[in-house]
This record gives C-alpha cells, structure tokens and sequence, in this order.
C-alpha cells in the first residue's frame, strides 16, 4: 500500500479506472433514474437538485443517471476497439520485425499510410459508409488506431529476435509461430500494455468525438459524447448538459492516461523516457 | 543529402495514392452509394430518376474505371465535380484551406508560446512542486475532450463574460480565431510540454554538458549554445508531427465553432455521400500532413550536420 503511494500516477490512475468500472457493473444500482424511458417534459431542462444531481437535458431526462449508465458504452467500445487495434498491430509488428524483407517493407508503408490519415479522419469516412451504431464504430474505430503498437512491437522484436533464448528455440526446431507467440510475445508484453492502456482512453474519446458529430451511437443511448451534441445550442439556459458528461470523458481519459504513465515508470525504472 | 530527399518524396507519392485508392474502394465497394442517400433523404424520389442521376455521376461505371479516371484527373490538378452542387472540388476547398491553415498556425502558436516555457521550468525544478504541477497540468490537456473544452471556453468568455464571440468566421478577425485557437492547441500545448520537459532532462545529464560545465563555460552560455539546441531536436519532431496531423486534428473544433474549414467540410460532405468532395477534403489533409513533415526532415539535415553525413 505504502508504495503505491509513491506512485502517484499509478495510484490515482488506478483508482479512477477502478471507479469507472465498477460504476459501469453496477449502473443499475446507482442510477435512481432510468436512462432512457424516464423522460419528462415537465421536468426539462432542470437545473442540478437533490432529486436530479446534475440536472436534467431538454427532454427531462435525468443526467446523472445517463452518464453513469454511459461508462457501460465508453468501457465496452474503448476496451473492445484497443483489443482490435492491438491484435491487428501487434499481428503485424510483431510478423514484420521477425520475418523482415518485402513483408516488413509492406507493413512499413501500410504503417506510414495509416499514420499520415488522423485516425478519426478514417473512423469518419467508415462510420458514413456503415452507418452509425455500436458494430461500425467498433469496425471503424478498431481498425483505424493500431500503428503505434504495430511499431512497438516490430522494434521489440527486431531487438530480440537475435537474443539467444529465440536461437535456441529455432534449434529445439520450433516453427515461426510458436516462436512468435510463445517466446517473442510474453518478451515485449510490456511496452504494448503501457500503449493499449493509453490506447483505451483514446479510443473512449474518439468515440465520444464522432457521437458529438452525430455519427457514433445511435440516440438515445447514453453515450457521453451525443450527449453534448446539442450542447452548444443549451449552454445559455443550461450550462449543466454541457459540464457534466464532459468531465466523465475526462476523468475516464485521464485515469487510463495516468494508468498508463504509470506503468511505464513501473516497467522502466531508469525513467529515462519520462514523457 | 539529395538522395534522402528523392526517397522521402517518393515515399509520399506512394503514401498519398495508397490513400486515395484505399477512401475510393471504401465509399465504392461499400453498398450505399450517393443516391441511395439522396432517396433516403427523399423518400418521394422517382427511381427513374434516382437512376438517371447515377448514370450522370458515372456512378454505375465499373470501379476500376472510375479510379484510373480520378487519379489521372489529379495528376491534371483536377478533383472533380461534388455530387451534391456541381461545383468543382477544388474551388470549394480554395478558401477552406486558408481558414483551416490559419486555424492551425494559430493553435500551434498558442501551443508553442505556453507549452516550450511549461516544459522547461518542469524541467529546471525537476521534482519540485512546479514541476509536479506543471506535469499534472499537461496529462490533463492531454485528456480534456477538445470540442468539451470549447464549450466552457465558449460558456466563460462568450456567454458569461461577453468578451468574444461564440463561434462562426466572422469577417476573419482575430477576435473569432482565439477560442477555436485555443480550444485546438491545448493537446499539442500538452504533449510538447512534457516532451520538452524530457527532452531538456535528457540533455542536461549528457556528457558534453559535463564538459562544457567543467570547462568553466558560464550558464547562460550553456543553456543557449548546447542545451538548447541539442534539446530543440526533439522538440521540432514533435512540433512537426503535431502540426502535420492538426488540419485533421480540428474535424471536430472546426464543426463545433461553425469554422469554414476543410475539416467541418469534410464532415457535411462525409453526410451526404458527397465522395468526390470527401476525397479531396482527405487529400488536402495528408498532403499537408507529409509537407510538414517532410520540411521538418529537411530542417534537421540544415540544424545537424550529423545527419547529413551518415
């Protein structure tokens, strides 16, 4: 406990994925309104009180019970789409560092090419081709954002795969995969978790970045970011619809950022790379 | 050194038609096409002409065609016709790239300004208070949700205090630029704080900052002649790659201040199906993408003579 302590990153990190979750498992027992169903024209629009925490929106819709069913979308489409993005990366990185020549040049390119589109620029062209809702966003999103770990990974590997615990695989007479899989993966595992933690809050945002835009989930599920989609049109009379699903994205982004810092300084004691 | 260049500029070509090639089989290959779009939008729409339109759009020609056709149409400098108003692509984009261009200088501005300081006072009081701070600060501009940000910007100076508009171009005057200017750089403002902040930590324990210290060279001295431009190195990378990647960055600060930019095009044409204007709206934003970082490859071969010759 005490050394969790001296690390502040981790611990505050922690603790902030922690709180997210478990608000997203028991949304049911914290809500004291129904998301969705429990919409009332005659309470539109009402300022934060005891019965409505953080108000409600301008269907009367009781705000707080909406974001705190909202965790469950934004854990399950950042946990789901940076699971994606770190197979794919990974999958590739990992194949082009070990077996180099055209494949590595292939991944190489196709690496620059994701890195030159931002990835919400891709996720937005996607999500008009598919549609809104989850599944698109899980294709758009999960197959957009994987070039850092495909990097990670095939630098990782390139300085591996000459280490003599690969070499004395490749004599047991072990095939590539297993290779890869069993020896090269649990190596580097490392570094891709501090990157996929990261990742998790990137992707949480970005999915609240396109359902602002009105191309991520559908209405009316609660997803934090359509929430402050009509926003900007509220803020005179009710500045509270704009304030409160805001800060659940950053205080999610922030915990998963800070988790992932966090690990790094865990993971590499020098702190050289304290970024 | 010419040789480096001719690569990287090959490399780009390459970059930029994989990239065309990949939006134009995503929006062909994909059923749902600009009409079906319009008949949704329409339910009332004749199919006869539903398939006229087509037939006018070329949008029943084989893919492969259509392809060939638009690339070689790039190469004369032409982006085509958008769908929706027949008015030539590169027309539209024209003034739209001024604004989002003057958009993203002015966020990096404001990034450079707060974040180069950030960094290195965090740096020079390496775990102190300040640099805690300083630290805490910078993963919370890394975590605030950008259009959010903009929208207390836009609560505070606009609707409470009355100082500057809520959002729109306006004649182009500053005074319509800060907000989304500031609402865009708050992330690079982050980033290029901690990367200063590591990149001066880095430097300041280097041998020859050891020397120089111990051959008497006084501190100011040091920190202008070796630490600063040494650290300056990865400092300009990530300036670079954070510049290169802001006229995509802004899509959604740009729709949320009605910015008449390429990134709140991209979105109204992204809705409508409008691929031609899409395509050209993405081509704009990698182009730019690899200029910027093509001019910060040739910015280190000009700074360090070390590149140069390996």
């Amino acid at each position: 406990m005490l050394k969790l302590l001296a690390r502040p990153n981790l611990a505050t990190g922690g603790a902030i994925v922690l709180i997210a979750i478990l608000v997203a498992v028991f949304a049911p027992l914290i809500a004291p309104h129904d998301p969705i169903t429990d919409a009332n024209l005659m309470f539109a629009e009402t300022a934060p009180d005891a019965d409505f925490l953080m108000g409600t929106d301008e269907q009367g819709r009781d705000i707080f019970s909406r974001i705190v069913y909202g965790a469950r979308i934004a854990l399950t489409i950042g946990l789901l789409v940076e699971l994606m993005n770190t197979i794919i990366g990974v999958a590739l990185g990992v194949s082009a560092g070990y077996f180099g020549g055209w494949w590595d040049e292939f991944v190489q390119g196709l690496t620059n090419v994701m890195l030159a589109v931002p990835t919400i620029v891709f996720a937005l062209a996607l999500m008009a081709v598919l549609g809104p809702g989850i599944l698109s966003l899980l294709i758009a999103l999960g197959m957009t954002d994987w070039a850092y770990s495909c990097r990670i990974s095939r630098a990782q590997v390139l300085t591996m795969k000459s280490r003599p615990f690969v070499q004395a695989a490749r004599t047991m007479g072990y095939g590539p995969v297993h290779i890869m899989a069993r020896e090269l993966l649990p190596n580097i595992a490392g570094p891709l978790v501090v990157v996929a933690t990261m990742g998790i809050g990137s992707a949480i945002m970005a999915e609240a970045s396109l359902s602002f835009l009105g191309l991520g989930v559908v209405p009316p599920a609660p997803s934090w970011g359509s929430m402050l989609a009509r926003a900007r049109e509220q803020l005179i009379v009710a500045p509270w619809v704009a304030v409160f699903p805001g800060l659940a994205i950053f205080f999610t982004v922030l915990g998963f950022n800070l988790l992932g810092d966090g690990l790094r300084d865990l993971l590499d004691p020098q702190g050289r790379s304290k970024r | 050194m010419a040789l480096v260049l001719l690569r990287r500029l090959l490399q780009a070509v390459v970059t930029v038609a994989v990239v065309i090639t990949l939006v134009f089989l995503i929006f062909s290959v994909i059923p749902g096409d600009y009409v079906s779009s319009l008949m949704a939008e329409k339910r009332s729409l004749d199919p006869a002409v539903a398939e006229r339109i087509a037939a006018e759009l070329h949008l029943n020609d084989p893919v492969p065609l259509r392809l060939g056709q638009y690339l070689v149409g790039i190469l004369h400098g032409d982006l085509g016709l958008s769908f929706a108003t027949q008015q030539p692509v590169t027309e539209m984009l024209g003034g739209r790239i001024w604004a989002s261009f003057k958009l993203a200088c002015a966020a990096m501005a404001c990034a450079i300004v707060t974040g180069l300081p950030l960094g290195y006072i965090a740096a020079a009081r390496q775990n102190r208070w300040i640099d805690g701070l300083a630290m805490v600060f910078a993963v919370s501009g890394l975590s605030v949700p950008g259009f959010w940000f903009g929208l207390l910007l836009m609560y505070v100076f606009s609707l409470q205090l009355g100082w500057l508009p809520t959002f729109g171009y306006g004649q182009g005057g500053i005074e319509h630029l800060i907000l989304p200017a500031l609402t865009l750089g708050i992330a690079p403002m982050a980033l290029l704080a901690r990367t200063t902040r590591a990149a001066v930590l880095e430097t300041k324990t280097a041998d020859f900052i050891r020397t120089a210290r111990s051959k008497g060279m006084s501190e100011g001295r040091l920190v202008r002649k070796h630490l600063a431009r040494n650290a300056f190195m990865l400092i300009l990378t990530m300036i670079g790659l954070q510049f290169g990647s802001m006229m995509g960055g802004s899509v959604v600060i740009e729709s949320l201040f009605a910015w008449p930019g390429v990134g709140s095009l991209l979105i109204q044409s992204v809705g409508l199906r409008d691929i031609p204007v899409v395509q050209g709206c993405i081509l704009v934003i990698v182009l730019f993408f690899l200029i910027v970082n093509t001019l910060v490859d040739v910015a280190y071969l000009l700074i360090d003579p070390r590149i140069r010759y390996k």
